[in-house]
Formats: structure tokens, C-alpha cells, sequence
């Protein structure tokens, strides 16, 4: 059962190998779907460009949708996957900053680094300053280490357990909503004139 | 419905799917999600330990990546974000956009854009580490697993994100 690495018992050196082969697809769709570009990224946010919005969310509901399938056929141990921990104020504080430094470079980490490799200039800047950015927090943090390690509601916390509604459900209902993005979002791209 | 769009982009539809299958793999071989803040971060800690291990060692937050013998970069992560350097650069060379350039709106100077990318830059990177994440390791990856905390912060990403937009529109259109 899934995931592979806990009973292959394959070497580390294996391990690596394959986080550089899903890398390399990560990177590729990435890159494919144009989030290299620094300015088709941004005009999502003047409803002008909506491709940041259909691949994020295409992406999140065929890896939800996968994860709940397999999980029902036994394919995958879900107890064994990375789940984020839920620290709800650093969580809220420091989702708001990064909305903030989207809409001020432009990228995010992972689209500034397929930025930098198809050599685009404001890409190394742009990482650069998050470079610089995070050394600072790393200073601050000891600092607000009580806050920031507060507010935990749960290591593992989904919101299926959260809210008590089976899985399915939540993975129906995050299809809905992501399909109305969709359809709001050709309707806004065809009003601006954007035309692919 | 096309592959590939008039601008030799991928078909959003059809990159978001490659993309989630690629995520899918991650968590069916390794049990991780994709993440990209967090090999920036190990990379700042490989600095750091350069030029003074005492001051990481002293860090609770640095110690924890670099503290005494460890090496940041001995990371599932790091790995992972060489193969995206590499998966970039393949569709770079594919897409035909492997061309040194400075993206910008049409109102405003490439010295003026650079700055901005840098200022953006540092405050993503700041966003990233209160957040114990970005964009890969909390919105894609815990959007997939419904993750609660991922999903309080991608709305607060998306908050100033579209409701700032207006402020900043003549650097983008």
C-alpha cells in the first residue's frame, strides 16, 4: 500500500531520485501552464487572465479526488500523508503577507523559480527579496515563538474531521465550487477581450 | 478543446490536470505534497551556517533546519525543487520562451518592476515562513488533502490579493 516509500524500503539515494523526477513534472506543468510570467500571473487578479485560477484548482480537485478514491480501494494509507498543521493566527497573519507580496512581485516562490530558469529578470529579483525576507523572519520568529506556536487546532486537522462531513462530501462540494470558478472565469476573460 | 493555446501556453484545463496527477504521484510515492518556500529557506540556512554556525545553533527557528552537524539541504524538498529547475527549463526550451526579459505592465519601468519584484519577493518569503508554507506546500498540496489550515490560508492569500489589485494595477496592465 501507498505511499511507496514506507515499505519499498528503497535507499534514500532512491527516495531522492524520484522527489527529482516529480520535480521535473511539477516544473514542466508549471512552466506549461504560464506561470513563468510574471504578468499572465498578476492579471488573474484584475479578472483579466484567469489561468492562475484553472490550473490551481484542476490541480487541487484531481489530487483531492485521487487521494479520496484510493483511500476508499485501500490503495493509500492516508494516515502515513503529509497533512499541513492547522495553526489558525500564523496561518491567517501570514497568508494575508504572502496575498500581499503576490499582487506587489508578482510571483510566488515555486512560479519565481520556473521564472528564474526561463531567464526572466524580475524572477531572480523576486527571489532574491524572498530570500532576503525569509532570513529576516528567521530572526523575528524566536521572538514571537509563544504566537507562533499557539492557536494550534490540530497537527493533522482536516476539514472533513473539523466539521464532522464525510470526505466525499467536502470533495463534492470543493467540485462544485471549483466548476463555478470555472465558468466565472471564462465569462470574465471573454468581457475583458482575452482571447487564447 | 486544444492542447496548446495561440501563445504555445498549455491549455489551463489540461496543465491543471498534469499538475494534479504530478501532485497525486507525490503523495502515492513519498507521502509529501510539492513545496518550493521550503528549500529556499534551507538554502538561507546554508548561508547562515557559512558564516556563523554559533548564531544558527542559538536560533530556535534556524536550528532546527541547520543546527550543529545537520545539513539543510539533506531534504526530500531540495530534490524535489532541483527537478522543478530542471522541468522548467524543459518547457522553457519547448514553449520557446527561454529569453532573458524583464515581464512588466506597459505603464511603468523595468527599474520600477525589479523593485517591486523584490519588495514582492521579500514579503512572499516572510508570508511563507509565519505560514509554514506558500502557494505549493499549503495551497496545492493541503487544498488537496483538505487540510483545514491550508484552506483559512489561501483565503486570506487571496484576500489583499484581488482586493489590493486596484492599488497596484498600473504595474500589471
Amino acid at each position: 500500500m501507498a505511499p511507496l516509500v514506507h515499505n519499498l524500503g528503497h535507499s534514500s539515494h532512491t527516495d531522492a531520485f524520484l522527489a527529482f523526477l516529480i520535480g521535473i513534472g511539477f516544473g514542466f506543468f508549471l512552466e506549461q501552464g504560464g506561470f513563468g510570467n510574471a504578468v499572465k500571473l498578476a492579471k488573474t487578479f484584475y479578472f483579466k487572465d484567469m489561468t492562475v485560477l484553472k490550473v490551481m484548482f484542476t490541480a487541487i480537485i484531481v489530487a483531492m479526488t485521487g487521494l479520496i478514491f484510493m483511500d476508499q480501494f485501500h490503495m493509500i494509507d492516508l494516515s502515513l500523508i503529509w497533512i499541513n498543521p492547522t495553526y489558525l493566527w500564523p496561518g491567517i497573519v501570514g497568508g494575508l503577507i504572502m496575498g500581499v507580496g503576490f499582487i506587489v512581485g508578482g510571483y510566488c516562490p515555486g512560479t519565481g523559480i520556473v521564472g528564474l530558469v526561463t531567464l526572466k529578470v524580475d524572477a531572480l529579483f523576486n527571489i532574491l527579496g524572498a530570500l532576503v525576507g525569509m532570513a529576516i523572519t528567521a530572526e523575528i520568529i524566536p521572538f514571537i515563538y509563544e504566537w507562533w506556536t499557539g492557536s494550534l487546532i490540530g497537527k493533522r486537522i482536516t476539514i472533513p474531521e473539523y466539521f464532522d462531513i464525510s470526505p466525499g462530501i467536502v470533495g463534492f462540494l470543493i467540485i462544485l465550487i471549483a466548476l463555478g470558478l470555472f465558468v466565472f472565469s471564462e465569462v470574465m476573460e471573454k468581457r475583458s477581450g482575452h482571447k487564447e | 478543446m486544444k492542447l496548446f493555446t495561440k501563445s504555445n501556453y498549455m491549455n489551463p484545463y489540461i496543465a491543471g490536470v498534469g499538475l494534479g496527477l504530478v501532485l497525486l504521484a507525490a503523495f502515492y510515492v513519498s507521502g509529501n505534497g510539492l513545496g518550493a518556500s521550503g528549500a529556499m529557506m534551507r538554502t538561507v540556512v546554508i548561508v547562515e551556517k557559512v558564516i556563523s554556525q554559533a548564531h544558527v545553533d542559538s536560533n530556535i527557528y534556524l536550528s532546527k533546519y541547520g543546527g550543529g552537524d545537520k545539513n539543510p539541504w539533506d531534504a526530500w524538498l531540495v530534490f524535489q525543487v532541483i527537478g522543478v529547475l530542471v522541468g522548467g527549463i524543459i518547457s522553457g526550451i519547448f514553449g520557446g520562451r527561454m529569453k532573458v526579459e524583464i515581464n512588466h505592465g506597459p505603464k511603468i519601468t523595468k527599474k520600477r518592476r525589479l523593485v517591486f519584484a523584490f519588495l514582492g519577493g521579500g514579503l512572499f518569503g516572510a508570508g511563507a515562513r509565519i505560514a509554514r508554507g506558500c502557494t505549493s506546500g499549503i495551497v496545492l498540496s493541503g487544498g488537496a488533502t483538505l487540510a483545514l489550515g491550508s484552506w483559512v490560508t489561501m483565503v486570506c492569500l487571496f484576500i489583499p490579493a484581488f482586493g489590493l489589485a486596484y492599488f497596484f494595477r498600473k504595474n500589471w496592465i
